[in-house]
């Protein structure tokens, strides 16, 4: 398991003890990353974080333009594994969470232990830091940074 | 018929209520609960235990259990498998009579769906 955070490492591996999700990737709901569990290549992480987004930014619109509250979760249903994705708020703004799992458990285990650690991340966020500008020349090495921090190396 | 066997299950005194789970996934088909009792918590938990105890029965070469009863301080929780894929679950009480209650789940796992 690799977090940007370390307040989010905690509640996150009380959550994937829990659910025995066997891939799990924690995001901003613009696609940014913030932790993942399962992932072994950097392109695969960016691509689930961007699609993941995706999903969830057009169930969020679909969901306007039928005049409806936001849908919470969309869950793909596979035979052999299921993608549960959903979006919850913390402290720090909408969160989006990509959950895969597989028949050693549920998707009703899933939706309880995320719901769980839902709340323990919202409990566990640090108040918000103040917005800085990103200079160009800081942008490599944050982005570096975080990837290091995503993957050790 | 599903609100028949809630009914009949939820009549029983000490029954703090009643679900119908989807085995594979966990998830509530239907239930009658008292207030507080958290349906989908249940639901969850008892489909994974149920399943969990088929797989112990089927690697001991036995057929797999038609009743679980867990009993707590608190309460017993009691889960029949039903056929199309579902689990009769019912959260009661500790003085519930606990032989009317697996009689009322074998019937409602053999009506169910």
């Amino acid at each position: 398991m690799r977090a940007l955070e370390a307040w989010v490492e905690e509640p996150l591996t009380t959550f994937l003890s829990e659910s025995a999700a066997r891939v799990t990737l924690l995001m901003t709901s613009s696609g940014q990353v913030v932790a993942q569990h399962g992932f072994t290549r950097a392109l695969d992480v960016m691509s689930a974080a961007a699609l993941g987004a995706g999903i969830m930014a057009s169930t969020f619109e679909l969901a306007r333009v039928m005049g409806s509250r936001p849908l919470g979760a969309v869950v793909h249903h596979g035979s052999s594994v299921g993608v549960y994705l959903a979006a919850f708020e913390t402290p720090r703004g909408r969160w989006l969470g990509l959950v895969v799992f597989g028949g050693e458990t549920s998707l009703g285990l899933v939706q309880l232990f995320f719901a769980r650690l839902a709340a323990d991340l919202a409990n566990a966020a640090p108040t918000a830091e103040p917005p800085r500008q990103v200079l160009a020349e800081d942008f490599e090495a944050e982005l570096n940074s975080s990837l290091r921090a995503l993957f050790g190396r | 018929m599903i609100a028949d066997v809630l009914a009949g299950l939820t009549r029983i005194p000490g029954v703090r209520g009643v679900l119908i789970v989807s085995r594979d996934d966990g998830l509530v088909v239907a239930d009658a609960l008292m207030e507080g009792v958290d349906g989908a918590a249940i639901a969850a938990l008892a489909a994974s235990l149920a399943g969990r105890m088929r797989s112990v029965t089927m690697a001991l070469g036995q057929p797999e259990p038609v009743m679980m009863h867990v009993a707590g301080a608190g309460g017993s929780l009691l889960a029949a498998p039903g056929r199309h894929g579902l689990l009769i679950v019912a959260v009661a009480a500790p003085d519930v009579n606990a032989g009317e209650l697996r009689l009322g789940l074998l019937d409602a796992a053999g009506r169910a769906a």
